[in-house]
């Protein structure tokens, strides 16, 4: 085929489209997901916000090379020590163990139970909400009415209702909060499912004899996904506090297992000893979520090159 | 390949059928749409969107397509294009009943008949580039990749873009025309012998319209085309069409060639139509309405002939008999009406005589 170079141009087009082609890049190339990403990188809150999450998650993950001593090693003498003390520089908790090395080893635990949960409900929430919207009719009300009967409950007492239900530790505790997030997710991307559905393209594919499964897959997901994922980094920050609660409450993580809820919960005998120091695990968590809130509230916007211009 | 197929090869695509073949009839075609409600969900109305509709596209026409909003013209085009199942009614596709067992699949019909849409950027799909979207469909279908990629170029400049320039942007970084440009192009990727233009040109502006108007006509003479041409235009359909077929309330109304039924439309509503055309010459100006209100709502449908309730001439029997769509004894091949006026014998008492029917 031959090559068709840039001084022709002017010969296949239009006078107006040759105006418009001149004050444009020729042949720009600027994808979906670069064009998101330079949006990103205006948006100084996000930057800042990601680059923490980084960092806790990064801590989290190295936390025996960045810690000094054991999490689990109390010692009777050290006990409630103030933030700054040598050698602890966050202080020690109620049986004298390291905070610093409890907060970047619970940390795992934590942000484990944020995203584990939103991770499951992502899965098996965005399939039956997808299903549900492109399908439409009963499907959809047989779906969509299921996850009503969810809905009737607030989402800690569904949690703490399962949770008892099936016995307390960490994984009971996820499972409970995956279920917990399931309802949320589908009805999320069955409206969107829904929504793109009635769109021409669709219409257009499936008049040029594509199958339904490849509609789904090239049509329908390339135009769900961002909304649906975004939606769901939101609902991470509301799971590591709701695991939190659960530990707390003493459903979630069992002591002497590091976890920012269950620390809370045993340093607020000492909030009267050590305010600083009881408060840390919870900054952790409020910390964490609201920057996992920030970011999906930054994602949204730069992500948001609306289906209609 | 099996030796049968060997002794008895199948016509070849381009005589297929026959010249003479109408490349589609369409007959009695039917859709309601059920309206639900009640505690019970069950159907308490229907709304009569197409209802029995029938007609015929000839190879190498531009059959047009006209009508009030609401008077069931995408739904035919829909229904033509499988994307709603008829509740009754046949499609033969040049000589082949549509989904019939010796007929053809609605997936082989699917690659012969094609749709551009009205919305350009709702049929276009947003994460996609250009490229990708016209040669979405033929990759599906198997074509290798650079083949595909060669025949999207090909396209993209047979509708007036530079591909260089276009395959690789977005559908939203290119103005409504040039959009509606692709989605020609998409629509032409699977090579189709019919064009289905729903409103294709209705949301462009008057001058890039008239380019897209032009590049339709040119492209239907270089690859031998025939299209269905849906619009609530009237000038765009007269500019356009070979036949013309006029739409209310999901019935046809009047059809028949072009020049008849813009020269000496015999329904009281294509002449309503036609009046309220607006006109490029000052001294033919529009000064009274000629067609008020809306249209009766179809999910109750007046009885007997359905434009009664709007028509200067309706009489009893409008109201008791449904007119039946005849050809008249003055008027060309292919012209149908369905108006009592034009029936002798049919009661109304300005019918034409039933003697010049003997005569014609």
């Amino acid at each position: 085929m031959k090559e068709v170079n840039v001084t022709d141009v002017p010969a296949l087009q239009s006078a107006a489209e040759a105006a418009v082609a001149a004050s444009e890049p020729i042949g720009s190339d600027a994808g979906y997901w670069r064009n998101v990403w330079s949006r990103l990188k205006r948006d100084k809150v996000t930057m800042t916000v990601t680059a923490i999450l980084f960092m806790i998650v990064m801590i989290a993950i190295f936390a025996p090379w960045v810690t000094f001593h054991d999490p689990y090693a109390g010692s009777v003498l050290r006990r409630l020590k103030p933030v700054g003390t040598p050698n602890h520089w966050l202080g020690t908790d109620e049986t004298g163990r390291d905070l610093w090395s409890r907060i970047a080893h619970g940390g795992r635990l934590s942000l484990l139970s944020g995203v584990l949960p939103v991770g499951i409900a992502l899965m098996i929430g965005g399939l039956l909400g997808v299903i549900a919207g492109y399908a439409g009719g009963r499907i959809n009300t047989m779906i969509m009415r299921t996850m009503d009967v969810f809905y009737a409950f607030p989402s800690i007492l569904l949690a703490i209702a399962i949770c008892g239900m099936l016995g307390s530790g960490f994984t009971n505790a996820i499972l409970a909060l995956s279920i917990v997030f399931i309802p949320p997710l589908v009805r999320i991307s069955e409206s969107v499912t829904a929504q793109v559905r009635s769109l021409d393209f669709v219409d257009a594919a499936k008049a040029s004899g594509t199958t339904t499964a490849q509609i789904i897959r090239h049509h329908i997901l390339a135009n769900v996904l961002g909304t649906i994922l975004v939606y769901a980094t939101s609902l991470i920050s509301v799971s590591i506090v709701l695991s939190a609660g659960l530990s707390f409450l003493g459903l979630g993580a069992k002591p002497p297992q590091a976890e920012w809820g269950l620390m809370l919960n045993a340093l607020r005998q000492a909030i009267y000893v050590q305010p600083l120091v009881a408060a840390i695990p919870g900054v952790m968590i409020f910390i964490t979520s609201m920057c996992f809130n920030l970011m999906s509230d930054g994602f949204r916007s730069a992500m948001d090159i609306r289906l209609e211009q | 390949m099996s030796s049968f197929q060997a002794y008895f090869p199948p016509p070849p695509e381009e005589i297929r059928g026959g010249a003479a073949q109408p490349l589609l009839i369409v007959q009695n075609l039917k859709k309601y749409f059920p309206v639900r409600g009640g505690i019970l969900n069950r159907v308490t109305a229907e709304v009569k969107a197409v209802d029995d509709v029938s007609f015929e596209v000839r190879k190498g026409e531009v059959l047009g397509i006209v009508g009030e909003s609401g008077c069931g013209k995408s739904t035919t085009a829909r229904l033509v294009m499988q994307l709603i199942a008829p509740d009754e009614g046949t499609l033969v596709y040049d000589g082949d009943p549509v989904g019939h067992l010796r007929g053809i699949s609605v997936a082989a019909l699917r690659k012969q008949v094609q749709m551009v849409f009205q919305e350009s950027f709702a049929s276009l799909n947003p994460r996609l580039t250009v490229g990708d979207s016209i040669s979405y469909a033929p990759r599906m279908h198997g074509l290798p990749r650079a083949e595909a990629d060669a025949r999207t170029q090909r396209l993209l400049r047979e509708v007036g873009l530079n591909p260089t320039q276009y395959m690789r942007r977005y559908p939203h970084e290119l103005s409504g025309g040039q959009r509606q440009r692709v989605n020609i192009a998409r629509a032409l990727a699977l090579q189709p012998k019919l064009l289905i233009l729903d409103e294709s040109v209705s949301a462009l502006d008057k001058s890039i319209e008239a380019q897209v108007l032009n590049l339709l006509v040119e492209l239907k003479q270089k690859f031998d085309l025939t299209y269905m041409f849906i619009s609530h235009d009237l000038n765009v359909v007269e500019f356009i069409s070979d036949h013309v077929m006029v739409m209310y309330l999901g019935k046809v109304v009047e059809t028949g060639p072009v020049e008849e039924i813009y020269r000496n439309a015999r329904h009281p509503y294509t002449r309503a139509l036609l009046k309220s055309k607006p006109s490029f010459d000052p001294a033919k100006r529009t000064r009274e309405m000629p067609l008020t209100g809306d249209p009766p709502s179809p999910l109750n449908p007046p009885s007997g002939c359905r434009f009664r309730t709007r028509c200067n001439f309706a009489q009893e029997v409008c109201a008791a008999v449904e007119p039946p769509l005849l050809a008249t004894p003055d008027s060309p091949a292919r012209y149908q009406v369905a108006c009592h006026m034009f029936n002798p014998g049919s009661g109304h008492t300005q019918a034409i005589s039933g003697a010049s029917h003997v005569a014609g």
